[in-house]
């Protein structure tokens, strides 16, 4: 057993499943590969999720109960919690959400493809929409499986679109509400509420954010005025049914030209006189291979395979791949695979609670029998609920976001609670050697040995430095 | 699943913990001033929650988000015939009448842009660059010799309350964290076990550490209530912070996260998320008077927001990046009942870059005040260690009692 098929299954990968690592032994590199050049695993539990098209249909309903939520609560001084617009939308769809997140959950604590699964993870954050936001709620993983799972193995600019055009995106950074000056609804009723007006101009939210987090990051040279010409050419770019178009029968995304600005637009050093939804899709196209966005992407994938601080060698190779290929991301994951960096030292990253609980899923096949409410519960007390990222930016991706005292508490809470469960089903001193072998510190291994119990052990396994680490 | 107090009681409550190295409690400490730092992240639009309603140029900058003047329908608190307090901040308004609440406004951190997490990080590292620094301010403070004089050198000074520790607390000297749960307990036994495993280990050895001796400051504490179904956390966090404060040989720092601040549609009315936070903020900070105790005579709180947002809404009845904002000071060590502002007007030529209210004043101006009067560093310390470069900023004076 080599430190690089420890590291492949468990930096790469999610965490060994049970015969994993002696799969990946032999060559541990080509193991990753085709992972990311082969095809997608196919994940049934997905199937009976829904599309955003059908959650779209079901936003009428649930604005009119919204409405009758702002009348009922008129006269209260202090409403109750639960009778908030958000609140509304999780009573309505709180079931929906437990299933998106067991179904993930699922999915990566049996796929075969696990180093493939950990991109979709990655790619989902980098464009993070979060239900945070009530009318994001119901499309957060809708987002994951339309946006982003088609275009892991793809190209940059292909995910950038999608991700950018999903209605997820959209009303997550509200660009449904970003319209031209003197834009008046037309054919629908305008509202008449002032706490939802009618958008009558623009909106920069999605701009902003699509130069800072998803392409040319903070540092990648706009200026204020390149976000608000921005913010002007994807005008127009929004989600059917919105807030005022109740009637609406075509769910998804739509290119509204009535509420578009029209006009050439100068941006970045480029001037734009495509027209309609062509000049949104032309910026996009050149933000995606902007050698800025390769050295974004580039820092970002080394942060997270790599190490917390991004060793500049690696950096300069994978962004130099992205340049080279245009975004072709098999050859951007390659020139990872190829950093030498990425195999000389061991549990360099710790885990983020979600990448902690589905490697314990992995590791003990009996806790993938959990009940989903339990889990779900669990990651919400480590700090990382699922699809509820705090921020467009996402979830953090270093160690000291992650290793407060009461992180690790709850780590060892969860630690002790599932070895008294499945602590008889596994023998933990084995199954910390065929996951961890070479990279295993002698006092854990002695400390595996010297336990009361196979309970016990399992939770000191799950609970060492070792296995919160990747 | 136990409940936390069921769980303490069947693992014998303090015995499992009497006797443990590490775990001793801060001794009597010579200062008794406490200091809490509030981030409210997302940026608060400080227009709408301290209306400038005298600046002629308001009402009509700010359209139909402009707060109604006092005495208006929703109408502001008035504060000084200039300023007022929005609607909301019904608990905050009786603290500025009994000053121990005082405002602060066109208020910035020395960043300029407009990324919440770029300007969020310079904040909280106390240099003037984002990423200038990968601890944070408050922790620097913590590990003065100045801070160290007056305050025990045993247990956690300093307490973040929540799942993770924010980066202004986050560095080289130990900070406790924690956040409610429903877990039992883990035994003691493991807990020794583990304890030898993490020995080695630099960073979960200190995380460890800490977290035992938050457990121990925190156990008998019933954590059922207020985090289940539709949580309104932050008011749980004053509440513990409170706790935690108010101990007379606790920790003398927390600091709370506050999310949710970004209101890019929709400010207005009832159920926005704008109406939501300021009350849920208002009733932190009441919460906190509450549960501090005796202790709020010795405290001050200090909330403040990453920028302000920008003077004239968007298309979206929200409004979107800014520069300056508002902040406010609470507590019993304030010197309150009043608004601390060199007002900039509203007018498009007053407006930093003809978009946002111009900042006059500098939040370091305000946190090396806090530094010096509550957590005792002195001038070298503060300008050397905890805010390096920033000699051109003066702390505010006369703002503690």
């Amino acid at each position: 057993m080599s430190i690089e098929s420890v590291i492949a299954v468990n930096r790469f990968g999610l965490g060994a499943a049970p015969g994993e690592l002696a799969a990946a032994g032999t060559d541990p590199r080509g193991w990753l590969s085709q992972q990311v050049n082969g095809a997608a695993p196919a994940y049934p539990v997905f199937n009976k999720l829904a599309t955003s098209g059908e959650a779209l249909k079901a936003y009428p309903r649930w604005i009119a109960s919204l409405g009758q939520v702002v009348r009922g609560g008129a006269g209260e001084s202090t409403p109750a919690p639960s009778r908030t617009v958000e609140g509304t939308f999780r009573e309505q769809l709180g079931p929906n959400m437990l299933e998106e997140v067991a179904a993930r959950l699922a999915a990566a604590a049996s796929t075969p493809a696990p180093f493939r699964e950990r991109l979709v993870w990655f790619w989902a954050n980098h464009f993070t929409v979060s239900a945070e936001k009530a009318l994001v709620f119901a499309l957060t993983g809708s987002f994951e499986r339309e946006a982003i799972r088609p275009h892991v193995s793809g190209r940059f600019a292909d995910m950038l679109l999608a991700a950018t055009r999903h209605p997820a995106m959209i009303l997550y950074l509200d660009n449904h509400l970003s319209v031209r000056k003197g834009w008046k609804p037309q054919g629908l009723r305008a509202s008449r509420s002032t706490a939802f007006p009618s958008p009558n101009a623009l909106n920069e939210n999605l701009a902003r954010e699509i130069l800072e987090l998803h392409t040319l990051g903070v540092n990648g040279g706009y200026t204020q005025g390149d976000v608000t010409e921005f913010a002007r050419v994807i005008t127009g770019w929004t989600a059917r049914p919105v807030m005022f178009d109740l009637e609406d029968t075509s769910p998804g995304f739509h290119f509204d030209l009535g509420r578009h600005e029209p006009g050439p637009r100068t941006l970045l050093g480029g001037t734009y006189s495509q027209e309609g939804i062509t000049q949104g899709e032309a910026v996009l196209r050149d933000l995606a291979v902007h050698p800025a966005t390769a050295l974004h992407i580039a820092t970002k994938l080394a942060r997270h395979f790599i190490a917390d601080s991004p060793p500049p060698d690696a950096v300069a190779r994978i962004a130099r791949a992205f340049r080279d290929s245009g975004g072709h991301l098999p050859t951007v994951y390659a020139a990872l695979l190829d950093c030498p960096e990425a195999w000389q030292q061991p549990l360099a990253k710790l885990k983020s609670p979600i990448e902690y609980v589905v490697s314990c899923l992995r590791a003990v096949p009996a806790l993938r029998a959990a009940q989903p409410q339990a889990l779900y519960a669990v990651l919400r007390g480590m700090g990382q609920r699922p699809f509820f990222a705090p921020s467009p930016q996402g979830w953090p991706d270093t160690a000291e976001a992650w290793a407060g005292g009461d992180a690790l508490w709850k780590r060892i809470e969860w630690a002790g609670i599932v070895a008294a469960r499945v602590g008889s089903t596994v023998d933990p001193a084995r199954l910390a050697a065929e996951s961890y072998g070479p990279t295993m510190n002698t006092e854990t291994r002695r400390a595996l040995e010297r336990a009361e119990s196979r309970q016990q052990a399992l939770a000191l396994w799950l609970a060492s430095p070792e296995f919160q680490r990747r | 699943m136990t409940t936390r107090r069921k769980a303490l009681r069947l693992f014998g409550g303090t015995a499992a913990f009497i006797g443990l190295p590490g775990l001793a409690f801060a001794a009597p400490t010579a200062s008794e001033r406490r200091l809490v730092f509030m981030f409210l992240r997302g940026g608060m639009d400080g227009l709408s929650a301290v209306p400038p309603y005298g600046d002629p140029q308001y009402a009509a900058r700010r359209g139909a988000l402009a707060v109604p003047s006092p005495g208006s329908a929703g109408g502001a608190f008035d504060l000084d015939g200039h300023f007022g307090l929005n609607g909301n901040l019904g608990e905050m308004h009786k603290l500025f009448a009994a000053r121990e609440l005082a405002v602060l406004h066109a208020i910035a951190s020395p960043y300029r842009d407009r990324s919440h997490f770029d300007a969020q990080n310079l904040i909280e590292n106390g240099t003037a660059k984002p990423f200038g620094r990968e601890f944070g301010w408050l922790n620097v403070a913590l590990g003065t010799s100045d801070f160290a004089r007056g305050h025990a050198s045993s247990g956690a000074q300093a307490f973040a309350l929540g799942q993770s520790i924010p980066l202004v607390l986050r560095g080289p000297v130990q900070v406790g964290s924690w956040s409610p749960t429903k877990m039992p307990v883990p035994d003691a036994d493991l807990l020794e076990r583990l304890a030898a495993l993490y020995r080695g280990d630099p960073l979960l050895g200190r995380s460890f550490a800490v977290a035992r001796e938050a457990q121990a400051m925190m156990e008998g504490r019933d954590t059922g209530d207020g985090m289940g179904g539709q949580a309104q956390p932050v008011v749980e966090l004053a509440r513990a912070a409170g706790e935690v404060l108010g101990k007379p040989d606790g920790p003398r720092v927390a600091a709370i996260d506050f999310g949710g601040w970004d209101t890019h549609i929709s400010q207005l009315g009832e159920y926005s998320q704008l109406t939501r936070n300021l009350r849920l903020l208002d009733r932190s900070v009441m919460t906190l008077k509450t549960t501090l105790g005796p202790a709020w005579r010795h405290t001050a709180v200090l909330i403040v927001t990453e920028f302000g947002r920008a003077a004239a809404p968007n298309g979206s009845g929200g409004t979107d990046h800014g520069t300056a904002g508002a902040a406010f000071v609470a507590g019993g060590a304030v010197r309150g009942g009043r608004v601390i502002a060199d007002w900039p007007g509203l007018g498009i030529r007053a407006l930093h870059e003809e978009r946002d209210l111009r900042p006059t004043l500098d939040l370091r101006a305000l946190f090396k005040a806090a530094l010096a009067a509550q957590l005792g560093l002195r001038e070298a310390a503060i300008e050397t260690e905890v805010f390096p470069g920033s000699r051109a900023v003066r702390p505010l004076d006369g703002l503690f009692a």
